[in-house]
């Protein structure tokens, strides 16, 4: 399976998502700098946490107006799987591929530290190796990670299943204590936590490497099935 | 200051207006002697900013050269953007600790954001990776609304910065004490990470090759930065705030990407940042260094404001720029490393021959200096030092014995010391984790790092008590260099060498240059005899406020060590219930300068603890040993608050309790400071492997899992719920900081 991980300007996760994916997971992945993108070729795409554009004018915002973005949008319709973290999610919520939006952290300070997470739903392409209502332990850390929408959209994301992860204790203010939401076709996900930070025991925890097993286990399956 | 008009050289000499820019009369004399004329505005501007404290060491210089600074492992020692130790496999580990104290006093968001950024371009003009930042802070009593301010306000910059940058902050210290009511310091270190064949330098060599300015345009900010880091705050400083510089951690990470890829390329000469006196001490250090001259056209110079003069030009301190040489004609291959960036590199000038240090302007010469008077032949003062009266009286004194009567509230008391207390509420707002080699994240003894692809692990910290460095400053920095380095070998690590940032008030006082002498010497003595040469590092004199209160003399320690298998790694938290507890080395009745006296007394005096350096020596050889062989499940060094401070930090983690019986004199037991100490905890399986390995360890109780923090001597003498201790120690600064004054 071959992952593009997506580097912005002012990315700063793209090595670590880089590394989870070829060194825990083992399989192929590439650095892709946003202007160079030719995405046809990969099977997945990570959008990896930072400050693209330095966070100025909004979290992902700028981003969100590059030319790649246009590809992102085709492989996410195209049904491949698209995985945001932290500003990563920041961006696909400022693409609109997810609904609501990101607001400054209610104590209005960065966080680093981490987080239990509830897995809400482990039936997606991206939580398969998790059991449902399953505790894991991933860590966060942004300064606008205060997820917001509207109660209509909230009660369409419980009801469709789209809440994926939620805080067992809210560290930033989040609607629903949501951490972690996916589209209605459950193949795109944005995240706050970074589940590439969770991928070796050495570091502390190694929860988040299941995260992309779910992923490579889900490739696998539509291969076989399509082969 | 007039800046616009232009001030004939005749007026700059006849209004002393050199002397608004920091410089003495008889140092215009010289200047004007090297000159052979009087110099213009802009050129005695150059002059001003180099031969600042800042930038040429003049007053610190003679004492700099006692520290040892050579090893087998060195491979770049003081002199080039930061300092650089072999770690084996073609790889070496390159550090810096610098300060910012000045521009954080004023401007505390920004000084202390900018403070981060200027570390990480010393360390990756090196061509290094930064992986790590670390940063040593002091604060006055969070009981006063400016510390307050200051405090919060300085975390928030190094966050700002930090985490856009995208390099962990994963360590460091913070203090709190009266003397830095008026002038908190505020100091960076970065680590960084290099193939040896990647190691750069700051030169500009080959006579012909091309001047290119990368980065940032230049504006006014910062202008004259480097002088107003060298006078005492004052009433006025409110009015330096422009010459604090404003950062773009964005424009940085471009720049750190960029460069790393620059580097890779065969037509890169030299490259060197933009730090303090910017443009003018980058160019001329660079052809100093290479026995060349420069030219430099200003017209070229990427400018952000409008009609900036060549002095303004010169001396402003925009932050994120970058000076590069490179091979004649290849400019454009070097332009386009940058353009993917989108970055602009400019082709400004040219080295030249003939060693002077030549500028242009609208078509007119403005400076035409020789090279080596700005960099290398700047004045070396030899201050005078006297013994200040207070260490006469302290020495004469009789040895301070506190008075305890609670034992469990004066350690509930200890342990909400800002000093002791947890340093949560700081680190949080930290990113420790990014590039997700952070192996030890803040709160233990020293941050680990692992080495990506190999076995190997690096230990940081940074250390000063600068209550002992107050008391007695040949003894207490002795003190900061082995408890930087026991906080390294606690957590596995061999220590490597030392990057010192040296934090004093005036040296034209000679009770504080006798302080600067003494802790020089003391820090040196310690350097030696635990084999850490002094790799580089930052001096920062005139930390004296509002009506010339001297700061603590603070010679921060920034210590690397180096853990050969990952496997080594420990941590300070006790691991399981039934584990022995050992204490290394005994107590003495040594209170002088202690937590305890400061919480009793309201200050500080006396005799510092006793540091034997070859004990000292001794038991970290074997304390290491022993971690690497595997008999100890968690190590922590015994320090402020005594025995049974670190004993309660060691139970935190997981709330587990103790069962200990101390003999001796209980308040020293408890509370005294005595130096070579440390606290560890061995699976009863190693009991008889560990001390034998060993010597001065002994046996003083077990951990336990009831939650109880327990002490006998015969009876119970102190108890309390291991949890009730944390809380206490957990909540503290954050209580400080909400509580309204």
């Amino acid at each position: 399976m071959k992952f593009a991980v997506i580097v912005f300007p002012g990315s700063n996760c793209d090595r670590d998502m880089y590394f989870a994916a070829k060194d825990q997971l083992g399989e192929e992945a590439d650095l892709v700098w946003y202007k160079e993108a030719n995405l046809a070729n990969y099977d997945a795409i990570l959008l990896p946490g930072g400050f693209s554009y330095g966070d100025y004018l909004r979290s992902g915002a700028i981003a969100s107006t590059s030319n790649v973005v246009e590809q992102i949008r085709q492989a996410a319709e195209a049904g491949k799987p698209v995985l945001g973290v932290c500003n990563g999610f920041q961006i696909l919520l400022e693409m609109g591929l997810l609904p609501g939006a990101m607001l400054p952290n209610e104590k209005l300070k960065f966080m680093c530290h981490y987080e239990t997470l509830n897995v809400e739903n482990a039936d997606t392409i991206f939580t398969k190796h998790y059991e449902q209502q399953e505790k894991i332990e991933i860590p966060i850390a942004h300064g606008d990670g205060n997820y917001f929408c509207d109660e209509e959209t909230l009660q369409q994301l419980r009801e469709n299943n789209q809440i994926v992860f939620t805080y067992e204790e809210n560290p930033n203010g989040s609607v629903g204590n949501i951490a972690g939401i996916v589209n209605e076709k459950g193949n795109v996900l944005g995240m706050m936590p970074h589940p590439e930070r969770a991928v070796e025991a050495l570091l502390g925890h190694d929860d988040g490497l299941r995260l992309f097993q779910s992923i490579l286990t889900n490739w696998r399956e539509q291969h076989a099935i399509n082969a | 200051m007039p800046s616009m008009l232009e001030i004939s050289p005749e007026m700059i000499e006849e209004q002393r207006v050199y002397a608004d820019m920091g410089l003495t009369d008889e140092e215009y004399t010289s200047v004007r002697s090297i000159l052979g004329r009087r110099p213009n505005y802009t050129e005695i501007g150059l002059f001003s900013v180099m031969w600042s404290e800042h930038c040429s060491y003049k007053n610190s210089k003679p004492l700099l050269k006692k520290f040892p600074t050579e090893g087998a492992h060195v491979l770049q020692g003081p002199g080039e953007g930061a300092g650089i130790i072999d770690i084996g496999d073609e790889q070496a580990v390159v550090f810096k600790i610098e300060s910012h104290n000045h521009p954080s006093a004023v401007e505390p968001y920004q000084g202390a954001a900018t403070g981060v950024g200027g570390i990480l371009r010393d360390v990756f003009s090196m061509g290094a990776r930064p992986i790590a930042l670390l940063n040593s802070l002091r604060f006055g009593s969070l009981q006063q609304p400016r510390v307050k301010y200051l405090f919060e306000e300085v975390v928030r910059g190094i966050a700002g910065y930090g985490n856009c940058v995208g390099v962990p902050t994963v360590g460091g210290e913070v203090q709190f004490d009266d003397a830095y009511n008026g002038n908190p310091l505020v100091n960076a270190m970065c680590v960084g990470l290099i193939e040896h064949k990647d190691i750069q330098k700051g030169i500009a060599a080959g006579v012909g090759n091309t001047v290119m300015y990368v980065g940032a345009k230049t504006g006014r900010d910062g202008i004259h930065g480097a002088t107003f880091a060298s006078e005492e705050l004052s009433e006025a400083s409110e009015e330096k705030r422009p010459s604090v510089q404003v950062g773009d951690p964005f424009m940085e990470k471009l720049l750190i990407e960029a460069c790393l890829d620059v580097i890779q390329h065969d037509a890169l000469v030299g490259i060197q940042d933009m730090g303090a006196a910017g443009l003018t001490s980058s160019a001329s250090e660079m052809a100093s260094k290479a026995g060349t001259g420069m030219t430099m056209n200003l017209d070229l110079i990427p400018q952000r404001e409008q009609n900036m003069s060549a002095y303004e030009m010169m001396l402003s301190e925009s932050q994120e720029r970058m000076l590069l040489v490179v091979e004649k004609g290849r400019e454009d291959e070097i332009a386009s490393v940058f353009r993917k960036y989108n970055l602009e590199a400019v082709a400004v000038g040219e080295v030249t021959d003939n060693k002077r240090f030549r500028l242009e302007h609208h078509g007119d010469v403005v400076a035409d200096v020789p090279v080596d008077s700005l960099a290398e032949d700047a004045p070396v003062y030899h201050q005078p030092s006297r013994i200040p009266d207070y260490y006469q009286s302290f020495q004469r004194m009789e040895n301070y014995l506190p008075s305890v009567t609670d034992y469990r509230e004066t350690l509930l008391d200890l342990l909400k010391q800002p000093t002791i207390a947890s340093k949560e509420w700081v680190y949080d707002q930290y990113d420790s984790m990014v590039q997700t080699n952070t192996v030890i994240t803040p709160g233990s003894d020293a941050a680990v790092l692992r080495v990506r692809g190999t076995k190997k692990a690096l230990a940081m910290t940074t250390d000063c008590n600068s209550r002992y460095i107050y008391v007695d400053p040949e003894v207490g920095g002795k003190i900061a260099v082995a408890e930087a380095a026991r906080n390294i070998v606690c957590s596995g690590g061999r220590p490597l060498g030392i990057t010192d940032g040296l934090n004093f008030g005036s040296p034209e006082n000679p009770e504080i240059f006798w302080q600067m002498e003494k802790s020089v010497e003391g820090m040196s003595e310690a350097c030696r005899e635990l084999e850490t040469p002094v790799i580089g590092g930052n001096v920062s004199l005139y930390n004296e406020s509002f009506g010339g209160k001297a700061i603590y003399p603070t010679p921060v320690v920034g210590m690397v060590g180096l853990i050969d298998d990952v496997e080594h790694i420990t941590t300070s938290h006790a691991k399981k219930a039934g584990d022995l507890l050992y204490v290394i080395g005994e107590s003495k009745p040594e209170f002088g300068g202690s937590e305890l006296q400061g919480v009793l007394e309201g200050g500080h005096f006396g005799q510092a603890p006793v540091l034997d350096l070859q004990t000292e020596a001794i038991r970290q050889k074997q304390l290491l040993t022993a971690i690497r062989s595997g008999l100890v499940e968690s190590a922590h060094d015994i320090a402020e608050g005594g025995l049974s401070v670190a004993l309660a930090e060691m139970l935190f983690h997981d709330e587990l309790g103790c069962e200990v019986t101390l003999s001796g004199e209980l308040v020293s037991e408890l509370f005294a400071e005595t130096q070579s100490r440390f606290l560890v905890t061995v699976n009863p399986a190693h009991q008889q492997a560990f001390e034998q390995a060993v010597t001065d360890a002994r046996a003083i109780g077990t951990v336990t899992d009831d939650g109880i923090y327990r002490i006998r001597q015969k009876e119970v003498v102190l108890e309390e719920k291991t949890s009730v201790l944390k809380e206490a120690w957990k909540g503290a600064i954050a209580c400080l900081v909400k509580s309204k004054v």
